[in-house]
């Protein structure tokens, strides 16, 4: 069909580079999360003289092209003799960009739990600790998460960018095949059929959870 | 007992209370009147500690409330408040919003904390919503939700922070009966409250506050009848 030769082989070939590509996106996010918790934790409750310079560091990899900083990454990894492989600096550079992100969406979270409500958490004798797992993290929880979704799926694309590094994810491993057989049309659009196929199902937890809480309101 | 003892409290240049002293005994129900932003919330949330203060001392039950070193989530247990917006806690359901300070500041079992709970959401009239998401209930019904919560801790206190001000005119019955309920078992209250007929009717003595000051303090026969500030007798004309 459609006069190619795309072998069984190269469908093989394409659903190990999805898993690259699912593999990464995961460490990513992840990695990113934790450390994004622990920014937007600390960023929501230090006064603004303490976390300015947290701030400004997690906007540089917030305005920086993820290219950019994958690639100097690398350089500086190689130059410091470290050693590490192209996949390691992937996942650390992709978690570090996430997590500025994050930190973001974790401190808007935390702050748009109302103060009356934490006061009356706090009144009942609860411990700072205690009302920020019990009562703050739910709920903060339930406005971050459709951005949480976005970012997930907005990093998953932007995991192509690996290639640069020599990483053979979804996009590459498609370019590979493109570049045996022709028809880039054809690859492409499996390619791409296959990044919805693993985004949708990720959407689709995220609209499920949210209908959930609502019922509740 | 509750002892204020010449509180003076600031916010940035505004003085809110202004030499505060009242003192609340046990078994007592006192009622706090006066104006907006007269100081009456802001000397609730002292007693507690949720504010700090700039001038004199809160003792209750002979702890000072603003020494360093007082264990104020302990103090908190004592001292159960209600506030304005009841403040329920939206993703538990009516019996876990009750059961969760018992549960992680008391260290109660899920069973005892739901017995608990039960038994004082029975005592509000809410015994039949337990399984329900405060979001499903009235304003009436949220607010006996969040005094049953207060009380599951076993407070000695009960301090009121204008408790019925944000409902609809209908459902303030509600509140009040469960309030003069509580009164009537002999809990001792502090009720900021801009209900008047409620104040007079409940209370063993009544303040008025007036520009972070107790003008007057009194039953509430005298407050009510024949007050001997001038200002007195203006608020309550202005209300009444």
């Amino acid at each position: 069909m459609f006069g190619t030769h795309l072998s069984p082989n190269d469908f093989v070939f394409l659903a190990q580079g999805a898993g690259i590509t699912l593999l990464i996106t995961f460490l990513a996010m992840l990695g990113g999360t934790v450390l994004g918790v622990i920014f937007g934790v600390f960023r929501a409750n230090t006064p603004l003289w303490a976390n300015f310079w947290l701030g400004f560091l997690l906007d540089i990899f917030r305005s920086v092209p993820l290219l950019i900083q994958l690639i100097l990454a690398n350089a500086f990894q190689a130059i410091a003799r470290l050693n590490a492989n192209a996949f390691t600096v992937s996942c650390i550079v992709l978690a570090l960009y996430c997590s500025a992100y994050c930190a973001e969406l974790v401190r808007g979270g935390i702050g748009a739990v109302p103060q009356t409500t934490r006061r009356a958490a706090r009144s009942l004798g609860m411990t700072w600790g205690q009302d920020m797992r019990e009562i703050v993290f739910p709920l903060a929880l339930r406005i971050m998460l459709p951005s949480w979704i976005g970012l997930t799926l907005g990093v998953m694309k932007d995991t192509a960018l690996v290639s640069w590094l020599g990483i053979i994810e979804l996009l590459k491993s498609s370019q590979i095949i493109v570049t045996r057989i022709g028809d880039p049309l054809f690859v492409l659009t499996i390619a791409g059929l296959i990044y919805f196929i693993i985004s949708f199902p990720i959407g689709r937890l995220g609209a499920r959870l949210e209908k959930g809480w609502r019922e509740n309101d | 007992m509750i002892e204020i003892d010449h509180v003076r409290k600031n916010f940035g240049e505004l003085t809110v209370l202004d030499d505060v002293s009242l003192t609340v005994n046990t078994g007592e129900v006192v009622s706090v009147i006066g104006g907006s932003g007269s100081g009456k919330s802001t000397m609730l949330m002292c007693i507690n500690g949720l504010e700090p203060i700039q001038k004199g001392r809160v003792v209750v039950d002979g702890v000072e409330v603003h020494a360093k070193g007082t264990d104020l989530n302990k103090l908190r247990q004592n001292i159960g408040i209600v506030f304005q917006q009841w403040n329920a806690f939206p993703h538990l359901t009516v019996l876990e919003n009750v059961t969760l300070a018992p549960r992680k500041v008391l260290g109660k079992s899920r069973d005892e904390a739901d017995a608990i709970a039960k038994k004082q959401l029975e005592h509000v009239g809410l015994g039949d919503k337990l399984k329900v998401f405060p979001g499903k209930l009235s304003g009436g019904q949220q607010q006996r939700m969040a005094i049953a919560r207060a009380l599951a801790m076993g407070p000695r206190y009960m301090l009121f922070d204008e408790v019925t001000s944000a409902l609809d005119p209908q459902l303030v019955g509600e509140v009040l009966d469960t309030m003069r309920l509580l009164a009537k078992e002999g809990m001792t209250m502090i009720v900021v409250t801009h209900e008047m007929a409620f104040a007079r009717e409940v209370s063993d003595r009544v303040a008025f506050f007036k520009a972070g000051k107790i003008h007057e303090i009194g039953t509430p026969e005298k407050i009510f009848g024949s007050p001997d500030r001038p200002e007195t007798a203006a608020f309550l004309k202005s209300v009444l």
